[in-house]
């Protein structure tokens, strides 16, 4: 099984992946780890007839701390955040969930910009990102613009980018205390996307597969801010969302996965602090 | 595209289409055999190879992608007297096989675990081994070879 055919466009630097980017428009595509695009193209669900090859680009490889918050370049690999030390200390949530993602060889491939422009509601990051109030800041060519993880994720598979705009840099602020935190992924098998998962960060609770997108159980924090312990909280789970139906679990299945991973994730943040 | 990839210590230079996967470029152009093509979906680790030191799954890389890096399949595992390597040795002497068709990528992730942690656990095991599956079922003596090797593949590394 390999894609249909495609130009192969390599860039040096993000100022070339940007050209490169204008001058084949909506035919071309980036291409980073490959891990959620490479699958795609073989299925034929992704045909672009322009690969622009980003891999190279260490210039958006790192994890910074920036006084009130760590900057996160795109092209990071999981593997990478799951073994940083500045991680460890400031955001060890974003840590152990990319040490959860896929396989260590997916983990070795894989980056924290293309699972959040691929934008699968099934993935972990997205949910990580938005529960962490992470700003995602592209850059296209009319300059850089900063876009809150509350509005990046659109739809299934669809972002706020524009065509011709890259994700460049995570901007977490870092939270206080760090130490409270949560990472609950159901699956049937090790290296399952999550049937659901759950990642909460002190008061801010975000659910993963519960929808088109990733979302935050604004029920849950509304009753945690009212003073709520973690098994009422957790009743709210599902309150507002539209979880999927398929071959794993139906909608309802998905319901009380929630609320009982919600009151889970509760309890082991809350144990945490 | 022309693309140059160091394959187990050999520069290999071809012409191939541009949507060529690593995997394809091993098996028919450097004609290395031995890394198979399981589920061509990243989900059962056959491929396995080390990319710059690094498992992954040959499947879902472009060869443009590796071009001027370095790749080692099982092939490329022994050293130059023909000796096997501390993972090689540890499966045969543990069975660690039974079909034998996951085996080459489960020798590649083991080596990438063991040089990324010399002294796992039996827990570690297990969990660096959940992106290659054998469907044989054979888990429990590739882990016991894995955990085998662990010091004499510390040893090789070091020397």
């Amino acid at each position: 099984m390999i894609p249909a055919p495609f130009t192969y466009k390599r860039a040096w630097s993000v100022d070339e992946a940007l050209e490169l980017a204008t001058q084949d428009g909506e035919d071309a595509k980036f291409l980073a780890g490959g891990h959620s695009l490479l699958p795609l193209m073989k299925l034929r669900l992704a045909v672009p007839e322009v690969l622009i090859d980003i891999g190279r680009l260490g210039e958006l490889s790192y994890v910074r701390d920036d006084d009130s918050q760590i900057l996160v370049g795109a092209l990071t690999t999981h593997d990478e955040l799951a073994r940083s030390s500045l991680l460890a200390g400031e955001l060890p949530l974003l840590a152990h969930a990319a040490s959860r993602v896929g396989d260590p060889q997916i983990r070795h491939r894989g980056t924290i910009g293309g699972s959040l422009v691929h934008a699968d509601p099934a993935a972990d990051l997205p949910a990580v990102v938005l529960a962490l109030d992470a700003t995602l800041v592209a850059r296209g060519p009319g300059g850089s613009r900063e876009i809150g993880a509350g509005e990046f994720f659109q739809g299934l598979f669809e972002t706020a980018l524009q065509p011709g705009e890259l994700l460049t840099e995570i901007r977490i602020p870092k939270p206080r205390p760090a130490g409270e935190w949560s990472f609950q992924k159901f699956t049937k098998r090790a290296i399952d996307w999550a049937i659901v998962g759950v990642v909460a960060q002190g008061g801010r609770v975000a659910l993963v597969n519960m929808g088109q997108t990733p979302v935050r159980a604004s029920a849950v924090e509304q009753a945690l801010a009212a003073g709520a312990g973690p098994r009422d909280a957790a009743a709210h789970a599902a309150d507002g969302t539209s979880p999927p139906s398929d071959i794993n679990g139906d909608s309802g299945y998905r319901e009380h996965l929630a609320r009982v991973l919600v009151a889970r994730a509760l309890e082991e943040s809350a144990a945490r602090a | 595209m022309k693309v140059i990839v160091t394959v187990n210590g050999r520069q290999i230079e071809a012409d191939v289409p541009d949507r060529t996967l690593l995997v394809h470029f091993l098996r028919d152009v450097a004609g290395l055999t031995a890394t198979n093509v399981g589920c061509d979906t990243t989900s059962c680790g056959a491929c396995t190879v080390l990319l710059d030191g690094r498992s992954v799954k040959s499947c879902t890389v472009l060869a443009a992608q590796a071009d001027g890096r370095d790749v080692v399949t099982v092939e490329g595992l022994a050293d130059g007297s023909g000796a096997m390597h501390p993972v090689q040795r540890a499966f045969q002497a543990e069975h660690g096989l039974q079909c034998g068709f996951c085996t080459p990528g489960m020798v590649m992730a083991a080596v990438s675990l063991l040089d990324e942690n010399p002294a796992p656990t039996e827990e570690e095991v297990r969990s660096a081994l959940e992106g290659n599956l054998c469907r044989c079922t054979g888990y429990h003596n590739i882990v016991r070879a894995v955990l085998a090797a662990a010091p004499a593949a510390s040893e090789r590394r070091s020397s």
